[in-house]
């Protein structure tokens, strides 16, 4: 199985999310990660979803939800050729006698602290699953105390625009 | 033409049907009844059926109904009433989330929230459910929306971004497939519903005369192609002929149109027609290599298809060298000699369920219009009854609605008040929707119903015959030991004639009386032996190859033909 990241633009309706996940669970796929949001567009929302499917089973998820009514437009975008980010919070353990080494990593990693406290820090990071796994894995000798997470967000690169000829 | 029952949040669309004069509404007793109905009515008429309910249990009683128009792609247009906008999400009187339950069984659905929006909803509705596949489609209608006032303009401008079904096939794709279907020295055309729904059943006979390739019609699609034809080998899948079973496996080449390869139709898919390459023609692009792989996809309308392939078959045929297909037909029509669509007598003297169905195909009219229920009954109406025109044979087949055929048989009288409809049905069946005959009786839709009675769930028990060692768990009906219900006097009761044949004598007699009978609907109870069996028969779970003829005797498919 691979991991494939569908762009869905659909009409901003309620009950679409319901019908887009609906489709996905009914198939049996599980959707690793989901995002949405507007576009340029008003009445058009954008869903990101990251699935790990084998090639043949996801052409068939496609098709399915492309014959969703609300559904517009589906494209699917390679790691290489669009950018894809996903914004995490971490709150880890950090007193005076490990914060240098904390402020250190997230140097590294150029996150950003966004809160302070005499025993903790808030981290904030953008960047591929990639990226923030390895930030994770650096942060979790200090006790990581809470995470959240978005889903994945991408674009594709270029000037072309996805939106642009859907919108007719 | 409506089939709905009012209640409370459905009132408002209600109280002005009762000065109509150009929709007819027909008050039916359970609103799956209308949701059947509304199906039979399309099927029929190539037109889209409507139906309407109120709230919650109204609503849910439509979920049967919509499923199976879904499976079987039936446009349908359901309309329900739902509680008022701030009552929403309140666990309110007759409340039920109908677009979230009905999401994974309709083609579309959606809730209107501004009065403003209804004749939109509507006409998208009808548009959607009408358009590309057909399918049902619901549209939910809160009572306060019902009850505002609201400006009237129509047509209303549809808004549909996300909704282009392709119809007219890719040029470069028919050449392709014409250039297969030239070469092919084993080819089949597999026809599936789609050919009958897209009303090209004439092009499929030109295409079949044309090329002098051998025909097969699914379940769906008994009837678009004439079963009187001698390039037609019957029915294929589970229940099929030897002869549809072998042309299939044994082809070098399937042309699928308007099928979607069901596994009731390729039996285990990894041993189905393990030496054909595929072209599959369907306006769904989803259901193309879904289940198996296609060497030729085409997307688009059957009758634009077929139109586009005769011609291009005239083409490719001008340069390409001519294959003579007649070792291909001799080994057919040996098949279909020696394993022709039969049955035997039951040895205990009983009625044969199969002879009943076969005599009311024979004396009735030929533009005949044919329902059932599901199980054997049904298998033996798609078997036993030769149709020679579409839209003749309305049944339940992706979903296997038991059930199905009474309320059905209603619609379609409702669509075609001059042709004969007769409902072939179980005994196990018809006591699930037969309250509809009242519906019937008072409304002036005098079906005709077949109960082939006999006494037990009989495909179920058939199941338990072969596969669980003759335990019949709970298949007994006690139609025969007790007599309950009489089905004469129930049919009595409803307000239609109840008539009875237990006997090969009494048949015709009872099937020319229902005949005549015309001013109110007929129940005749076939009373016929339990023991009889459909087949030939592909066990659940097997390859096709492993067909049985009847049980033990299994046609040599092993030898190279």
């Amino acid at each position: 199985m691979t991991r494939h990241t569908l762009s869905v633009l659909v009409e901003d309706k309620p009950g679409v999310l319901a019908r887009v996940a609906g489709l996905f669970s009914r198939r049996g796929f599980n959707i690793e990660s989901l995002a949405v949001g507007r576009t340029e567009y008003p009445d058009i929302s954008r869903m990101t979803i990251v699935v790990s499917v084998d090639e043949l089973p996801l052409e068939q998820v496609t098709k399915q939800l492309n014959k969703l009514i609300n559904v517009i437009k589906i494209v699917e975008l390679e790691p290489t050729a669009s950018v894809q980010r996903q914004l995490v919070l971490i709150k880890v353990r950090a007193d005076a006698t490990v914060r240098s080494q904390v402020l250190e990593t997230v140097q590294l990693f150029r996150a950003k602290v966004v809160d302070v406290s005499p025993e903790a820090v808030t981290i904030e990071a953008t960047g591929t699953s990639e990226k923030l796994d390895a930030l994770l894995r650096m942060l979790e000798p200090y006790g990581l105390r809470e995470i959240v997470q978005s889903g994945m967000v991408a674009i594709g690169r270029g000037a072309r625009s996805i939106t642009a000829t859907a919108v007719r | 033409m409506v089939f709905g029952i009012p209640g409370g949040t459905i009132l408002p669309a209600y109280d002005p049907l009762l000065d109509s004069t150009k929709v007819r509404h027909i008050l039916v007793r359970h609103e799956q009844g209308a949701g059947h109905a509304a199906t039979g009515y399309a099927q029929a008429t190539g037109k889209v059926g409507v139906c309407m309910a109120t709230s919650g249990p109204g609503a849910t009683n439509l979920v049967t109904p919509l499923a199976d128009a879904n499976m079987d792609s039936v446009p349908v247009v359901a309309i329900t009433g739902q509680q008022s906008r701030p009552l929403i999400g309140t666990d309110a009187f007759q409340e039920a989330d109908i677009c979230g339950i009905t999401m994974p069984i309709t083609k579309h659905n959606v809730l209107v929230t501004d009065a403003a929006e209804i004749p939109r909803a509507i006409a998208e509705a009808f548009h959607i459910a009408a358009t590309g596949r057909p399918g049902p489609v619901l549209v939910d209608i809160p009572k306060d929306v019902l009850q505002e006032q609201t400006s009237f303009s129509w047509p209303p401008e549809m808004r549909l971004p996300g909704y282009r079904p392709t119809t007219r096939p890719h040029g470069k794709q028919v050449r392709e497939a014409a250039k297969l279907i030239v070469a092919a020295r084993k080819p089949v055309l597999y026809v599936g519903g789609g050919v009958i729904k897209a009303d090209a059943h004439a092009e499929l006979l030109r295409l079949a005369e044309d090329t002098g390739i051998p025909v097969v019609t699914t379940l769906m699609a008994r009837g678009a192609f004439p079963d009187s034809h001698d390039q037609h080998l019957g029915m294929p899948g589970m229940h099929g002929t030897v002869a549809a079973v072998a042309a299939m496996q044994k082809s070098d080449l399937l042309v699928a149109l308007g099928a979607r390869f069901d596994d009731r139709v390729t039996g285990q898919l990894g041993s189905f027609a393990p030496d054909a390459q595929i072209i599959h023609a369907d306006i769904d692009p989803a259901e193309i290599s879904k289940n198996r792989r296609a060497d030729v996809p085409i997307v688009g309308d059957c009758k634009e298809i077929i139109t586009e392939l005769i011609e291009a078959v005239r083409t490719e045929r001008e340069t390409a060298k001519a294959v003579d297909l007649s070792p291909w037909w001799e080994t057919l029509k040996s098949l279909r000699e020696t394993f022709p669509l039969g049955y035997d007598w039951p040895e205990d003297g009983t009625l044969s369920p199969q002879f009943v169905i076969e005599r009311i195909g024979a004396l009735s009219p030929s533009d005949t219009i044919y329902t059932a229920g599901v199980g054997q009954h049904q298998m033996w109406a798609a078997q036993f009854v030769k149709y020679e025109h579409p839209r003749t044979w309305i049944n339940s087949g992706g979903l296997g609605t038991m059930g199905f055929a009474v309320p059905a048989a209603m619609g379609i009288k409702a669509g075609e008040p001059d042709r004969t409809v007769w409902a072939i049905d179980g005994d196990g069946c018809f006591q699930m929707t037969n309250q509809e005959l009242a519906t019937c009786a008072i409304e002036g839709l005098p079906v005709k119903i077949a109960v082939i009675n006999n006494g037990n769930l009989g495909m179920v028990r058939q199941w338990q015959t072969l596969f669980y060692g003759e335990r019949y768990s709970n298949t007994d009906l006690g139609t025969h030991k007790h007599r309950i219900p009489d089905f004469k006097l129930l049919a009595e009761a409803l307000g239609c004639v109840g008539l009875r044949a237990e006997s090969q004598a009494e048949v015709d007699e009872v099937i020319q009386k229902a005949l005549e009978i015309n001013d109110r609907p007929v129940v005749i109870d076939f009373v016929v032996g339990k023991d009889a069996q459909v087949w030939p028969m592909v066990a659940a779970g097997t390859g096709n190859s492993e067909i049985m003829a009847a049980r033990g005797i299994r046609p040599l498919f092993d030898e190279d033909i």
